[in-house]
């Protein structure tokens, strides 16, 4: 029952792994780490879905009757692609709250905030 | 030409953005932005009048038929959000040649519209497709370009505030993400039709309940449903003017319509409301979040702050109309999707208006404006008094309905919270006029005019608005009836 199903374990203990550093950590660099194991994690679910037991690549040959689904694959491939986006997007927010505030500790930024109120 | 007109809604904004970026002149770029967004506000009434005498529009792309290829399926509640989601864009576009030259370095200004663009071209994907992955990555283009355009915004604070909208808005999708997946593994179907057709077969399967699960979540976090509201009060503060009017009136309404849908049409009323507790948890966050959202509203020194939270429990208003579950609340609900619209796009484009000639949305900036700046300041009472529901504005032809639709079940504490919710409101809004014309202006503001004739007239045109569809109801009311009754009657 476990083994046979490890991936799905897999993609479970990564996403709490992801959600944890996202909501834990203080550093604005490790939340978007957090984030990205947590993206990942939703990759794997997609590629573990679409496998089928002793299936092969779904290229049209002969004698070939069973392959694996390539849908998700091509979905989870703009899906990987807006995983990017989003973060070279944080990544380029983090260098400017460096560069404005000086520091990327959530609780130096808003005391510095609160400072200035 | 006229048979292409569900995917030129779409690619007419997607297409002008990166155009926007080879103009030279800021007055070019605008201009063309203007003519973009205005030429989707008539391809969307061009497919209101289309749905509203023949019906729903099926549009194949590429030719390639559902559920293989992706179908843009257009029903009278796609070509209601469109339309308000494009008029908006459009009334807003009038007034950002002027409102973001005190906002925005003047290098941004083309980033600026190249992102609005993009952001509108998200917005009305969702609301177009019939397909579930596209929902995922039209989310996605409409969130990213909002995330940057908030970061625009002058105060340091904008940034932290972008910031903690991406984290949770990257939360969200990755959780719709999930369920989408989650629901293809089940039925093996993209195509929103077709899932409709196939959930019902597997609906007693766990997999099912948790994509639901995931799904819903998902969506609240965007549509920032108390209490996952925290990341919109600062997003809305510190972004330009124009952008908050921008998300306050669209991109909310956007995330409401997902969840319409997906309880209504591919769900479907049977599922949602019955296998699942989902009526009691809407109601409870929803008055949760009209009360709490309202009363923090009350407290805030920032204009924008208090219109920030006020929007919260606007959302918490649209929610409790689903939350009814009959045809009358999901009536009041896409009523109010339209009024709040106009009501927050007003809003805050005459918070503009004050942030372009005062240069700050402090409760301590407005003092003494009510002579100063006599347009404006009526701009923000009569958006007021439709926000707290006073008759002959379209807040009260929202509320009437919920409170109607509320009394039809018997629920009538149900609707002492709604008139307390309404009270709340009007002491935020009290707090605003209190300071613009009870209060003798700082000496620093005593040279601040009226605001230039080309903030003031998108903003009086949504004023005006405010007034004409709390007047003559034909309209909203006759379409939400028709939505409401069709939404009901497809799964009985």
């Amino acid at each position: 029952m476990i083994l046979g199903t490890y991936n799905y374990w897999v993609v479970i203990a990564l996403m709490m792994i992801g959600l944890f550093v996202v909501i834990a950590h203080g550093n604005l660099l490790k939340k978007v780490i957090g984030l990205s194991i947590l993206q990942t994690s939703v990759f794997i679910l997609y590629i573990s879905m679409s496998y089928i037991s002793g299936g092969t690549a779904p290229i049209l040959e002969h004698g070939v009757e069973l392959y694996s689904n390539p849908l998700p694959h091509v979905l989870i491939l703009t899906a990987i692609v807006v995983g990017i986006a989003t973060t070279a997007l944080a990544l380029a927010l983090v260098i400017r709250i460096k560069e404005t505030y000086g520091t990327i500790e959530e609780q130096e930024i808003q005391a510095r905030d609160l400072h200035e109120c | 030409m006229l048979t292409h007109l569900p995917i030129l809604q779409v690619i007419v904004p997607l297409m002008a953005a990166p155009i926007c970026l080879m103009l030279r002149p800021v007055r070019l770029v605008w201009l063309f932005a203007l003519i973009a967004s205005a030429m989707v506000f008539l391809i969307s009434v061009a497919l209101l009048q289309q749905v509203v005498q023949s019906g729903t529009i099926i549009y194949e792309i590429g030719g390639w038929s559902a559920p293989w290829g992706i179908e843009y399926r257009i029903d009278l509640l796609n070509a209601y959000l469109l339309l308000i989601i494009s008029a908006i864009s459009t009334v807003i576009l009038l007034s950002t040649h002027t409102s973001i030259q005190s906002e925005l370095a003047a290098e941004r200004h083309t980033f600026f519209y190249v992102a609005y663009l993009l952001c509108l071209a998200g917005l009305l994907g969702i609301a177009a497709t019939g397909d579930l992955f596209n929902v995922f990555v039209f989310l996605e283009i409409s969130a990213l370009s909002s995330y940057a355009l908030i970061a625009l915004g002058n105060n340091r604070r904008a940034l932290w505030a972008s910031y903690q909208y991406l984290i949770m808005g990257t939360i969200g999708a990755t959780f719709i993400l999930i369920g989408i997946g989650l629901m293809y593994v089940m039925t093996g179907t993209l195509n929103m039709y077709d899932l409709s057709q196939r959930l019902p077969e597997v609906s007693d399967s766990r997999t099912v309940f948790t994509a639901f699960a995931f799904f819903i979540v998902g969506v609240c976090l965007k549509l920032a449903l108390f209490p996952l509201h925290m990341w919109l009060p600062n997003a809305y503060a510190y972004a330009p003017s124009a952008v908050t009017a921008l998300l306050a009136a669209t991109a909310t309404k956007v995330a409401v319509y997902i969840l319409i849908r997906f309880i209504f049409s591919v769900f479907g009323v049977e599922f949602s409301f019955s296998h699942f507790p989902l009526q009691d948890i809407f109601l409870v966050l929803s008055l949760a979040g009209i009360l709490i959202a309202s009363t923090t509203a009350i407290f805030q020194q920032n204009v924008k702050r208090i219109l920030a939270y006020s929007s919260v429990a606007q959302v918490g208003y649209m929610i409790l109309g689903f939350s009814i579950g009959n045809p009358a609340g999901l009536m009041a609900t896409l009523l109010h999707l339209f009024n709040h619209a106009l009501m927050k796009g007003a809003l805050f484009l005459a918070v503009g208006a004050v942030m372009y000639r005062v240069g700050g949305v402090q409760l301590s900036d407005f003092a003494g404006l009510g002579k100063r700046m006599p347009w404006t300041m009526a701009a923000i009472v009569i958006g007021g008094l439709s926000l707290i529901g006073v008759p002959l504005t379209v807040g009260f032809v929202s509320k009437w309905y919920l409170v109607a639709a509320v009394l039809e079940r018997g629920w009538w504490p149900v609707a002492v919270f709604i008139l307390v919710g309404s009270l709340l409101a009007v002491i935020y809004i009290w707090r605003i006029v209190e300071a613009a014309y009870f209060q003798l202006p700082a000496p620093g503001n005593a040279e601040v005019r009226e605001a230039p004739l080309s903030l003031l007239i998108p903003t009086w045109m949504l004023v005006v608005a405010n007034i004409y569809f709390g007047l003559d109801t034909r309209l909203t009311v006759g379409i939400s009836e028709s939505i409401a009754k069709m939404l009901f009657g497809v799964e009985p």
